[in-house]
């Protein structure tokens, strides 16, 4: 009986050991040759088995530009337009106007009686936010209201602009699972610039292009007849300004339209599809992407198997404003618009809600990565690349080495006690702790987790608590052998009794070490990783083998007297 | 068989007013330094470039020297925390941060002071194709913000306490909440002395060290709860044992346990801050001292608390029961626990 259950155990731990061995040294998405098992076939497959971050072996270096001027420009353009608006609704006659939006940034509004310019300013600051005078300066002159940008409000906002764009590329990063990058801002202050290093990443391109995907979504009226005439679109941009009367009003806008594009990997789109259109749509949009909550990509129903949309929901408040808006206009002309260009035009069968789709023949990839742009929010500027390079460990290679070095004298010293203080029993230890470090290193590379400085951290702490659970086991035997007790029930009672502590120091640490992973970012995750998976790991070979080996050690005779211990 | 120690008897717990008041004494210190230096111009911590941001200096060599020699040469210029990373793509080319020091300190500066003892740079104007005898040239330098801003670091903070709250909750919940509180409070013990440590003797505080100290927390609470856990089991054992003399037991039969368990992650560690090398310094040095208080600290800090705790809890009770013992006027009712541990007591009287 106890015979079997050995025998049974050892199987499990022979597999167990077996597959781990083959996840850490063993080719991955190939079969193995027999040049894979010799000592330099083994280096290479551990070397693309194992990731490193950035710390470790280096990656790549990205200096990046916030066009913040292209965000003040746009800024400028739509309260411009806004505040043309509220003074038109307010019963105000405006006959001309400006947004300048190079070098400096102001907004004139032409009134057609001069006199009413302060009931004008009145009616603009309710509506539109150009009253605060630590961003608009206004002042007014020879028939014209004007309001411009202070500097002290150019700086600031474009660093916000930049703290934003920041704050999503890390959104976007995580998103892609790329472990553990440095972002941080680059040059002066003025520049507007991120710097981002990266662990060696399988496309960049792709990153590249998802990094700089502006996602700027809106949803927009687009005018004409109602079906059941078709959408109306014109074949040139001229052609479509000639039909709001030559000179676009302040609430229209002219927006090129590509019916059925599909950008290609590096984000340009392919010109040759179909002809470009172009369509009028009214200004302000219906909602824009601050209002989405969710986007995701899905194939198409009914397309080919290989066209992906991407399905969008609203927030409440986009909702809201939503449904109202598609319950006034069945039957009407409704356009996606991203980074300026509609994507697709439908009109609206019945009120909707809150779901969308952009439709257009994506592929999955572009859709996917489309989707997962739009959930990180909208960029409030484009971004340009200025600089790439390759570079080294930021630990330095000798650092790592050194550290390498330091941690097998540390590892040898504790193989070394144990083999002198617990003599066979020490053996018992010693290839726990093997089997331990060959199992973690399976789990990491199962999980493609990124190894890291303070990964390693994490596995110094695994290891530390691996020997903590022989060295408990085997106190636990020793004290249990003083007082009396027979060899199989002294090594019965300490593994029973050690058992207990191990399962809650385990247990207390995996608990807040969840809450790391969960909640935690870069260098806090990728403590949590390995630790989490080196302690499951340390349960089984700490516990279960070690109990085997004594088990087989005590089962080969009929009675034993002493314990190596 | 080789053995350390067997059949200790140490009063830890009598001892517990001078660990107290040495611990209470480091993190006084550690406050002090903290205060004083922040208060007379200076820095709480000596943050890396990590948290501060600083300079990248750009270096182009005709002849790269290794990453170590380069950071020896900075370090002689008494540049101690920069970090070296070579451009791969670009085999002479070195990059150089070095942390934000004070108002109006040139990053480049200091790097051309420390470079100087590879050769003299190139003229401004000139390059090292046209200046045969200059062995390096700065071709950049660009200021960075930090990496671990100050929202990565809030979070940090924020997840670190929630994953405390965890560890409060599953101690709360196989034993006491004192237990739990305890083991709580020993883990921010250890911390501030470690803290405290780096303030004192401004060790570079980077991204790292915040590893080593996750990695504390795991080292202290491990150790606190092998002492409890032996703590839970006596008191089952020995019921007519107070609860000063079962915890004193406790920590003397896990003591050998305790000393080979630390006294092995200690030499390990104690091997990486020896011939870990310089960048690792900080991460090891934090490790090193996090072992050595969060071992004390289970001895001396959490089982005291707890101890402290549970009598106070006991007393409490035992005089809720008094008060029901006595002819009640009002109908109070009694605490569910006091009458099951009256019980208890009074059957070991019986046994005895």
């Amino acid at each position: 009986m106890k015979k079997k259950n050995v025998l049974q155990r050892t199987i499990i731990i022979v597999i167990i050991t077996v597959v781990g061995l083959y996840a850490v040294i063993g080719p991955h998405r190939r079969w193995p040759h027999f040049k894979d098992f010799t000592w330099s076939g083994i280096k290479e497959t551990l070397a693309t088995n194992i990731h490193l971050g950035l710390d470790l072996q280096g990656g790549s270096h990205l200096v990046m530009r916030v066009k913040t001027e292209d965000f003040l420009r746009r800024l400028t353009e739509e309260d411009f337009v806004a505040a043309q608006n509220a003074a038109k609704d307010a019963g105000y006659e405006i006959k001309g106007g400006q947004a300048q939006t190079s070098g400096t940034y102001r907004i004139v509004l032409e009134p057609a009686d001069a006199s009413k310019a302060e009931e004008i300013k009145q009616a603009v600051q309710k509506k539109v936010e150009l009253g605060d005078t630590s961003i608009w300066g206004y002042s007014a002159s020879g028939g014209q209201m004007s309001w411009t940008m202070t500097q002290a409000a150019q700086r600031l906002l474009a660093d916000n602009a930049t703290t934003q764009a920041l704050n999503i590329i890390e959104t976007r990063i995580n998103a892609l699972g790329i472990t553990e990058p440095t972002l941080q801002t680059h040059g002066a202050q003025s520049a507007h610039q991120i710097l981002l290093q990266m662990p060696g990443v399988q496309d960049p391109e792709r990153v590249k292009a998802i990094l700089q995907g502006e996602s700027r979504l809106e949803l927009v009226h687009v005018l004409g007849p109602p079906s059941p005439s078709p959408a109306t679109t014109y074949t040139s941009e001229a052609e479509a300004i000639q039909s709001v009367g030559g000179v676009v009003p302040p609430n229209r806008k002219v927006l090129p339209y590509q019916e059925r594009i599909e950008p290609t990997a590096n984000g340009a789109t392919d010109q040759t599809q179909k002809p470009k259109q172009w369509v009028v749509v009214e200004v302000p949009a219906i909602i824009d992407g601050s209002e989405l909550r969710n986007a995701n990509a899905v194939g198409t129903q009914g397309g080919r198997s290989e066209d992906y949309e991407i399905n969008f929901s609203l927030k409440k408040s986009g909702a809201d404003k939503f449904g109202a808006w598609t319950g006034a206009h069945i039957n009407e002309y409704m356009g996606v618009v991203l980074n300026g260009e509609v994507r697709s035009v439908a009109y609206i069968k019945s009120q909707i809600y809150d779901q969308g789709q952009i439709t257009g023949r994506f592929s999955q990839k572009s859709a996917e990565d489309l989707a997962l742009t739009l959930r990180s929010g909208a960029l409030p500027a484009p971004i340009e690349y200025l600089e790439e390079r390759t570079v080294g460990p930021s630990l330095g290679q000798d650092s790592i080495r050194a550290g390498v070095n330091a941690s097998l004298v540390g590892l040898a010293l504790v193989v070394l006690f144990m083999l002198v203080y617990y003599r066979g029993s020490g053996v018992n230890a010693v290839l726990a702790l093997l089997l331990n470090m060959i199992l973690m290193l399976a789990g990491l590379i199962m999980f493609g987790a990124t190894l890291t400085l303070p990964g390693i951290a994490g596995i110094i702490l695994t290891i530390g608590m691996a020997v903590d659970s022989n060295v408990l086991i085997f106190e636990r035997i020793r004290e249990e052998l003083r007082s009396g007790k027979t060899v199989p029930s002294a090594v019965e009672q300490g593994f029973g009794h050690a058992f207990i502590t191990i399962i809650d120091t385990h247990v207390t640490t995996i608990i807040s070490s969840l809450f790391l992973f969960v909640f935690g970012t870069g260098p806090i995750r990728g403590f949590a990783v390995t630790l989490v998976i080196g302690l499951l790991v340390n349960l089984f070979s700490a516990v279960y083998v070690s109990r085997t080996i004594f088990m087989w050690v005590l089962g080969r005779k009929e009675r034993v007297e002493s314990l190596s211990i | 068989m080789l053995q350390i120690l067997h059949d200790v008897t140490i009063d830890w717990l009598g001892n517990r007013v001078w660990f107290i008041g040495l611990s209470v004494l480091l993190m006084l210190a550690g406050l002090a330094s903290a205060i004083v230096r922040q208060a007379t111009g200076g820095q709480a911590f000596n943050l890396g470039v990590d948290f501060k941001g600083g300079t990248v200096v750009t270096v182009k060599f005709r002849q790269r020297p290794g990453d170590e020699a380069i950071r020896a040469a900075l370090v002689s210029k008494g540049v101690r925390d920069a970090v070296v990373q070579p451009v791969t793509d670009k085999p002479d080319t070195v990059l150089i941060k070095v942390p934000l020091e004070g108002e109006g300190q040139d990053g480049r500066v200091k790097v051309r002071g420390a470079l100087n003892a590879f050769g003299t740079e190139a003229s401004p104007s000139g390059d090292l194709n046209s200046e045969p005898n200059a062995a390096y040239k700065i071709i950049g330098t660009d200021a960075v913000g930090a990496i671990a801003g100050a929202q990565l670091r809030n979070k940090a903070i924020a997840v670190t306490l929630a994953a405390l709250v965890g560890i409060l909750i599953y101690i709360a919940f196989r034993f006491e909440w004192t237990y739990g509180a305890a083991a709580v409070i020993a883990v921010f013990h250890d911390v501030l002395v470690t803290l405290g440590f780096f303030s004192i003797f401004q060790f570079e505080v980077s991204l790292t060290v915040i590893a080593a100290l996750l990695t504390l927390v795991g080292f202290s609470v491990n150790d606190t709860i092998v002492v409890f856990d032996r703590i839970r089991e006596n008191r089952k054992l020995h019921r007519r044992d107070s609860l000063y003399k079962v915890t004193n037991d406790a920590i003397n039969q896990t003591l050998s346990r305790t000393i080979i368990t630390s006294g092995l992650v200690f030499l390990s560690v104690l091997a990486m801050v020896l011939f870990g090398g310089e960048v690792l310094r900080g991460f090891s040095v934090a490790l090193l001292i996090g072992v050595v208080f969060g071992t004390y600290s289970s001895v001396a800090i959490a089982s005291p608390i707890m101890v402290w705790w549970e009598q106070r809890i006991e007393a409490a009770n035992r005089q809720a029961t008094l008060t029901f013992n006595q002819p009640l006027k009002g109908g109070v009712r009694t605490p569910a626990k006091a009458p099951a541990k009256a019980s208890a007591k009074a059957s070991g009287r019986a046994r005895a």
